[in-house]
This record gives structure tokens, C-alpha cells and sequence, in this order.
């Protein structure tokens, strides 16, 4: 039974795009979707976190896109993989988040100029659907763990279940540190 | 406590309006694993998120032999434009009229509000209940449950 709050049920690991070194004491995996305003207006917040906990933290980022709500939701999840790819995860990551509004196929291929991706490349990813499967495993292990919307927040592994209100989770991360 | 059905508990049938034109009942799935998702009322935000991303785990849920079903005190009409505007898949049944028999029936009805609980049944190709959980109204409970119980479920049968 599910009495206890969930817990994520797949480790980091070397598919996963980490920011911060393995020996940080707290792990925050966020499971997002980026055309979720609320993941939107979460970016900043853990933007700054991440400034004032430095090395103690390491950020890991998953795909949970809910595609009948949100249409560009996958592809966006895909495109920021396809940058990946390239070395450009989380340049690709941050620009969506900071263009949310503007959510589109067209903005994400400016994007991808704009990071001097490979175009080409690029677009022969998107097309050729090269991410499907990958953004739908960061899915289901997200659906396993109790993910229950986006964003969903994993601290050192529980699930952080508090409105993302900055002084909150900082707070619950701050004390995990110790 | 909770009066909701146990595991090892035969699930009650029911035949009831998904739309306008169609009833879907307990006895067709025969075979077949049900996911029966009692949730308070079509556009409440947390009923939303749940079934939003229930509906993207289609795929998953198929790969265990399993469809999902939702249901309310809802009718048809409001389910109707509420699977539209959500762009739903799953079948949304209306305990309408006499309101919330099939929720009184698996003991997750709530006399003083009108609703039904927010509570969750696995139900095997049997038609024998084989997990249930009844969540906390405002907590939206999730998948991680539901795949368990249908991992274990479809395990056993190998």
C-alpha cells in the first residue's frame, strides 16, 4: 500500500542530465514538463537555490510531459534531448523555460539556432521521433515513483509534496544538507 | 476507517452511461484487469491532474492487459464536454442516477457531501478486487499504487 510517501523508484543514473557533482549531500530530480506553467514558474525558483546551496546540491531533470494537455509538450521534451545530444541539455532546458510563452515548434527550432546547434541534425531528431522512447522510459519510472503532476520534486529521494513556494523548499533542502 | 471493499472481495457489477448512448459494464471486461478510479467531480484541479496523467499511462496500463475507468456522480453531459476539453481517453462513467448506487456498492460514498471518495480498485479478469485505496480528498494519489498492484497481479498469473 501507498502509506508512505512515495519514493523514486528509479536511482540517478548515467542517463539522467545531473548539474552538481555525485558527492552533494542532497539530490533534487524534478520530474517536469515543459509547458506546465507551474514547472515555469518553479525554474527560478530552483535557479536560485541551486546559486545558494552551490556544491551541496545536485539537480537532476526528467521528462513528464502530459501531452493531451499540453500539445507541445513532447516535442519540446524531445527537442531539449535532441540538444542534448549535441552537449546542450540544459542551455536548450533553460531557454524553454524562458521563453515558455512562445511554445512552439518554430521557437524551439530558433532555439536550437540561436545554441548554434547542428540545424540538420537537429531537425532530422525531431522529425525521426529519435527521443520517443527515452522521454517515455523518464515517464513511466516518473508514473512509479508517484509522480501525481508537474512539477513533482524528489528530495534525496521522497517525494517533496509542499507548495513549491521558494522559502519551503529551500528549507527542506537546507535541512537535508545536514 | 474506511469502508471501501477489500482485496479478496468480489467487485460489485454495474452497468452504467459513459455517454448519451453507451453503457459500459463491469461483466464485458471479463478477462481482462480493470482500473476503476472513483473520483469526486469532473473539473475539480486535483480530479484533473490525476486522470491526466492516468491517460498518458494508456499504453502501460495495456501492456498489464488493464483498462482504466473513471467514475463520478457526474452525468453524461458534463463528463461528455469534460473528456473533450481534456482530451481524455478513458471511458467516464455517470453514477448519476439513483446518485452514487455504484459508489454506495463499493463503500466509497460520502452522504454528507453527495461525492464519492477519491478511491482506486484493481480488479482482475476474475472480477475479484484485488487492491484497493481510498486517498486523502485534495491528494491527488498518483500511479506508482496502481502499477504495483497490477506488477504483482500480473506476476502471480505467470
Amino acid at each position: 500500500m501507498n502509506d508512505e510517501s512515495p519514493s523514486l523508484a528509479v536511482p540517478v543514473n548515467a542517463q539522467d542530465h545531473i548539474q552538481g557533482l555525485e558527492s552533494a549531500p542532497v539530490t533534487l530530480v524534478e520530474y517536469g514538463d515543459y509547458e506546465c506553467p507551474h514547472c515555469g514558474a518553479a525554474y527560478p525558483i530552483i535557479k536560485a537555490i541551486q546559486k545558494k546551496l552551490g556544491p551541496k546540491l545536485r539537480f537532476v531533470f526528467r521528462n513528464f510531459p502530459l501531452t493531451s494537455m499540453h500539445p507541445f509538450a513532447e516535442l519540446a521534451a524531445e527537442a531539449a534531448e535532441a540538444a542534448g545530444t549535441q552537449g546542450k541539455f540544459w542551455e536548450m532546458h533553460d531557454a524553454i523555460y524562458e521563453n515558455q510563452e512562445s511554445l512552439g515548434e518554430e521557437m524551439l527550432e530558433e532555439l536550437a539556432q540561436k545554441l548554434e546547434l547542428d540545424i540538420n541534425r537537429f531537425n532530422s531528431d525531431i522529425k525521426n521521433r529519435k527521443f520517443k522512447e527515452h522521454v517515455k522510459k523518464d515517464f513511466i519510472g516518473g508514473a512509479k515513483s508517484g509522480v501525481n503532476g508537474t512539477p513533482s520534486l524528489f528530495i534525496n529521494g521522497e517525494r517533496f509534496d509542499q507548495n513549491i513556494d521558494g522559502q519551503l523548499l529551500l528549507d527542506a533542502l537546507s535541512s537535508a544538507v545536514v | 476507517m474506511s469502508t471501501a471493499l477489500k482485496p479478496g472481495t468480489k467487485a460489485p457489477d454495474f452497468s452504467l452511461p459513459s455517454t448519451p448512448d453507451q453503457q459500459v459494464s463491469l461483466s464485458e471486461f471479463k478477462g481482462r484487469n480493470i482500473i476503476l478510479v472513483f473520483y469526486p467531480s469532473d473539473w475539480s484541479p486535483v480530479c484533473g491532474d490525476q486522470l491526466a496523467v492516468y491517460n498518458e499511462l494508456a499504453e502501460v496500463f495495456e501492456s498489464y492487459n488493464a483498462s482504466l475507468i473513471g467514475i463520478s456522480v457526474d452525468g453524461v453531459w458534463c463528463h461528455n464536454a469534460f473528456c473533450h476539453d481534456r482530451k481524455y481517453h478513458m471511458p467516464l462513467l455517470a453514477d448519476f442516477e439513483p446518485k452514487g448506487a455504484i459508489a454506495k456498492a463499493y463503500g466509497v460514498y460520502r452522504e454528507k457531501e453527495g461525492l464519492s471518495e477519491r478511491a482506486i480498485f484493481v480488479i482482475d479478469g476474475e472480477g475479484m478486487i484485488r487492491w484497493s485505496y481510498v486517498s486523502p480528498m485534495e491528494i491527488n494519489p498518483g500511479a506508482d499504487g496502481i502499477l504495483k498492484a497490477l506488477e504483482s497481479l500480473t506476476s502471480k498469473a505467470a
